[in-house]
């Protein structure tokens, strides 16, 4: 984490205006990110982590309001002028989306649309943008890529898509992946060959990614360091292996109780975490994970705790009563 | 470009879209093309001039000299009436091109860039609107001068609106669909995911609204030219003739009743193709 960093987002906001208020999607988040090096944001639906994603892009919708820097690469995406934003994305910063359904073009084949970036950004002619396309598409695990090229999306099924899309988004060899919940439209067979293919394309391309997802799981055997996020903040930041050793706030706990056990007997009540995620449009004076949590106290109500380190340097968390080992054997 | 990418598209899903062309849209394309080749050859047809009178054989009904018989004037009524696809297919397939071409880019911009341009697009078209479209047709072509340009570029500019609409419609859903961001997320300018993203996706509901739009011009134009502000005269129009044929409706009712089933059929066939393309291009979005 010494070297320059590739990413660093500096105290970062996404205000979105809506009929009902003001919405802060993304609430003074900070990371950093080295080059080759994975990060995990993990955070259930509505915390964020998409907006976060969409403001390093600057992708966001028109109306939305971005406070903060981002710095990519040396340079302040923010403030680039937008021409020189539009040639960095591509080869520099690319992206998966969620739903490969929706992700492609319905009307273009395939080939059109992997060799249109190669053509594009590495002045490729026809030919060798085909050829290159057929190379990509074989090291995504496509089998025929010379038929597929002449393919429609919806000739493909869900993974297969996944992969053209993942084609893609490698095609011009970006510094940085981010790959926004690649795997929840996708069958549960498939995830998991389409994480492998993520993670074997990051280390062997030595870029750096990171990886969006609901699921503690995923991001457990692929990722460097886990960022969770809830209402907007970062809760807790921590080196993958750290953060499952010991886990310090609540919500994060929470999180892994969540995910369903292979061992645990049929017909057992899934644990589920209660309530929803407060609404953004009316932030509470107190820690915003207080209204569910299970070890609440007067003072998380009452004062919005920062994230810091007190045990060690690189674990961050923001939260009053962390859990010690203690209290999670007993929990 | 965009054509090019339909016709490729076309190609290769045409086994599973056969099934779906019915008889009555073969019978319907083959009514289009048997008039358009009428209309192309009308020169070469052994056929007399249109504006040749046969001086003592007024209204004569159909014998082998004139297959179709004589008008008001003692003209051959064949003739006239393949003449007159003429005038009706250039108005009807050019007018809704000047719509197809301003109202379709007017739309996507509109579309996808939204905001004030999208107010300032949608108002415009909102106030041409609401203008008496034969009233302003009428105006334009007194004023003007009686000519088919006149005539095209009018009916054109009225179809403005409704392309736009359709267009805007159609890029409004597609803007939101991911690949949109995803083909920013890899730098395409706006202009290429306006032709390449979004062109191919909006053309096929353009194309057949297209065709639409085509069979109602023929109608307005039909309809200009009956009230004699349409093709000026002598050249034969299928409006102009069935206004001639008025005059002598009781005596010869054949005279007003050829030229307007021939345009019954003409609009027909335009509709139920531009259906049928609109039914198949419908389920496909929807699918996808």
């Amino acid at each position: 984490m010494n070297a320059a960093p590739l990413l660093s987002i500096e105290n970062v906001s996404v205000d979105l205006p809506t009929p009902r208020g003001n919405l802060r999607a993304v609430d003074g988040v900070d990371l950093v990110l080295a080059p080759g090096q994975t990060l995990g944001i993990v955070g259930e639906s509505g915390c964020g982590k998409t907006m976060l994603s969409r403001a390093i892009l600057q992708l966001l919708p028109k109306k939305a309001n971005l406070t903060g820097r981002v710095m990519f690469d040396g340079r302040d995406m923010v403030t680039l002028p937008r021409e020189a934003l539009r040639k960095l994305r591509g080869p520099s910063l690319a992206v998966v989306f969620q739903d490969p359904m929706t992700s492609l073009n319905p009307v273009l084949t395939i080939g059109l649309q992997i060799g249109e970036t190669l053509q594009e950004h590495l002045g490729m002619d026809g030919s060798s943008a085909a050829k290159r396309s057929v190379e990509l598409l074989a090291a995504v695990g496509i089998p025929a890529p010379e038929q597929r090229l002449k393919q429609y999306p919806h000739q493909l099924s869900g993974g297969m898509r996944q992969r053209v899309a993942i084609a893609i988004a490698l095609s011009c060899e970006p510094k940085l992946l981010i790959a926004d919940e690649p795997t929840t439209a996708l069958d549960v067979t498939v995830q998991a060959q389409i994480l492998d293919l993520l993670a074997r394309e990051q280390r062997s391309r030595h870029m750096a990614m990171i990886l969006i997802t609901h699921d503690l799981g995923v991001v457990a055997g692929r990722t460097d360091e886990v960022a969770v996020m809830y209402a907007g903040r970062v809760v807790e930041r921590a080196p993958t292996s750290d953060l499952f050793k010991r886990m310090r706030m609540p919500y994060s706990e929470a999180l892994l109780a969540a995910i369903p056990k292979i061992d645990a007997p049929p017909h057992s009540k899934l644990p589920a975490i209660s309530g929803r995620p407060p609404d953004p449009t009316r932030p509470i004076p107190g820690c915003s994970f207080s209204p569910r949590c299970r070890y609440v106290k007067d003072r998380c109500k009452a004062e919005k705790p920062a994230l810091t380190t007190p045990d060690s340097a690189n674990h961050q968390y923001a939260c009053w009563h962390p859990l010690s080992l203690r209290e999670r054997m007993s929990a | 470009m965009a054509a090019l990418d339909l016709s490729i598209d076309t190609a290769s899903v045409s086994p599973v879209r056969k099934r779906r062309f019915g008889n009555l849209f073969l019978i319907a394309a083959a009514w289009i093309v048997i008039v358009f080749v009428a209309a192309a050859l009308a020169n070469i047809l052994p056929l007399p001039e249109p504006d040749h009178m046969d001086i003592g054989g007024r209204r004569l009904p159909p014998t082998a000299a004139h297959l179709l018989g004589t008008d008001n004037l003692a003209r051959d009524m064949l003739s006239r009436l393949i003449f007159g696809a003429r005038a009706s297919l250039i108005v009807g397939l050019l007018a809704p091109v000047i719509g197809l071409g301003i109202g379709g880019a007017l739309g996507m911009l509109a579309g996808y860039f939204r905001g004030r341009l999208e107010t300032l697009i949608v108002g415009s078209v909102d106030v041409l609107l609401a203008f008496p479209p034969l009233v302003l047709a009428l105006a334009v072509v007194a004023y003007l001068g009686q000519s088919i340009t006149n005539l095209t570029i009018v009916i054109g500019f009225l179809s403005i609106p409704a392309f736009t609409r359709v267009a805007r419609a159609a890029t409004l859903s597609l803007a939101q669909r991911e690949f949109v961001t995803a083909a920013r997320a890899l730098g395409a300018t706006h202009l290429r995911i306006l032709v390449r993203e979004l062109l191919p996706n909006v053309f096929l509901p353009l194309l057949a609204f297209f065709l639409l739009a085509v069979a109602v011009t023929i109608v307005v134009e039909g309809a200009l030219s009956f009230l004699g502000l349409g093709v000026p005269p002598p050249t034969p129009s299928w409006g102009s003739m069935i206004g001639e044929g008025r005059e002598s409706l009781e005596f010869t009712p054949w005279l007003a009743f050829i030229p307007a089933v021939t345009m019954f059929l003409t609009v027909l066939a335009f509709n139920i193709v531009g259906d049928t393309l609109r039914a198949i291009t419908d389920p496909r979005q929807g699918a996808l």
